[in-house]
């Protein structure tokens, strides 16, 4: 059998003029494309984006104010990118209601579009098909962005670890912040995570780590 | 309560419309060789003692020296259901049968499914082409034969070359 990505050919005994084939063979060809370039691509995780504490001496009074509002303001309006891959999912939507109540945290706008938003909550199994546009979407957030993957599927892979369709963490795909391990966690794990990611937030500074820069 | 057919009645009655078509059968399940499962396939469909008019489900299996696709039949207005099967020749090497999406229009997407993760194919098919994985994957991978890891492992200067 041939182990290597094949270039997408025109399918089986099929009749071109079949509408329901032809609007979409061009589409699919390009996906297939696009999905064998990035699986072969990303081979290495990104490292996690780490905050570098500086010197305090080295930080002028006014600087350090600065920082102090801005990452105050911003840790306390992050809001998350409507992203739900799998059956984690349900408890990020769990969060979001009323028991657990994210808006306590200033992130009860889910946004729908990725330019209104500032954290990517990946939540469920990140497959080979979904990467591409996984990446199309964090580049489409606006700075500065944060992501958080919930789960051990977008974590590692999880239960379909080394399988022939799931990329082996989202780490690969995109720089994660802060990882919240279970299966699927519970809506209290998902809200330390995002504790985990205010107390990062903090400690951004705009003269040496600026927020959100991959 | 459903009815399910046994399989020796059930061969039975697909021998009296369609005379040669069935090549065994079980407790359970009829077997019927691929040359005729379009004629046996439609006759299910419309004649009146059978009436199957719901294609439940479309699985193929990996028996390793052959392969075989299994239809399981609900028929809603009779109230009973039935377990048809089909052997795809010997050996791996393109498995492939007639399509029946002529007879049941919900087999399309099924067959489908069926071409993209076990590779049998079906002549006749209006379209094709994989349904979940990605066009331009290697191969399929619920065959007994597909290595997961090394194959999803992908050489880069491969896939850049292309
Ligand atoms: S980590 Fe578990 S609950 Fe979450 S998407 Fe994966 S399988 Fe589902």
């Amino acid at each position: 059998m041939n182990m290597n990505p094949q270039e997408p050919t025109a399918p089986y005994g099929i009749d071109p003029s079949n509408p329901l084939f032809n609007v979409t063979w061009d589409m699919d060809r390009e996906e297939g494309r696009a999905v064998n370039l990035m699986k072969a691509a990303r081979t290495e995780q990104y490292p996690e984006p780490l905050v570098d504490i500086p010197d305090e001496l080295r930080r002028s009074a006014l600087v350090t104010s600065v920082d102090t509002l801005l990452n105050w303001a911003r840790k306390s309006s992050v809001f998350p990118l409507q992203f739900g891959l799998a059956c984690c999912v349900f408890e990020m939507i769990a969060t979001a209601m009323s028991r657990f109540d994210i808006s306590r945290f200033g992130m009860e706008a889910f946004r729908a579009t990725p330019r209104q938003a500032d954290l990517m909550i990946v939540a469920g199994t990140v497959t080979w098909k979904m990467a591409v546009p996984l990446r199309r979407l964090f580049d489409q957030m606006s700075e500065p962005k944060w992501v958080i993957s919930m789960g051990v599927c977008a974590t590692s892979g999880g239960p379909y670890y080394q399988s022939y369709s799931v990329v082996p963490g989202v780490n690969h795909i995109v720089p994660v912040d802060v990882y919240v391990p279970g299966c699927p966690p519970r809506p209290d794990a998902l809200l330390y995570g995002i504790m985990q990611l205010h107390e990062k937030v903090k400690r951004y500074t705009l003269t040496h780590t600026p927020a959100g820069q991959e | 309560m459903t009815v399910a057919w046994r399989g020796d009645q059930f061969a039975a009655a697909v021998e009296t419309f369609a005379p040669g078509s069935v090549a065994g059968h079980n407790d359970s399940d009829t077997w019927v060789y691929p040359s005729s499962l379009a004629e046996v396939a439609m006759g299910l469909r419309d004649r009146p003692e059978f009436r199957f008019d719901l294609l439940s489900s479309i699985s193929a299996v990996d028996y390793i020296d052959h392969y075989e696709v299994v239809y399981h039949l609900t028929s809603l207005p009779r109230n009973m259901k039935a377990v048809l099967k089909v052997r795809c020749g010997e050996g791996r090497e393109e498995p492939t049968l007639p399509s029946v999406t002529g007879v049941w229009r919900g087999a399309e997407l099924q067959e489908r499914e069926a071409w993209d993760l076990m590779g049998i194919r079906f002549e006749g098919h209006p379209n094709h082409k994989r349904i979940m994985l990605w066009e331009g994957f290697p191969g399929h991978p619920l065959r007994k034969d597909f290595v997961t890891y090394s194959q999803s492992v992908i050489d880069p200067e491969q896939a850049a070359a292309e």
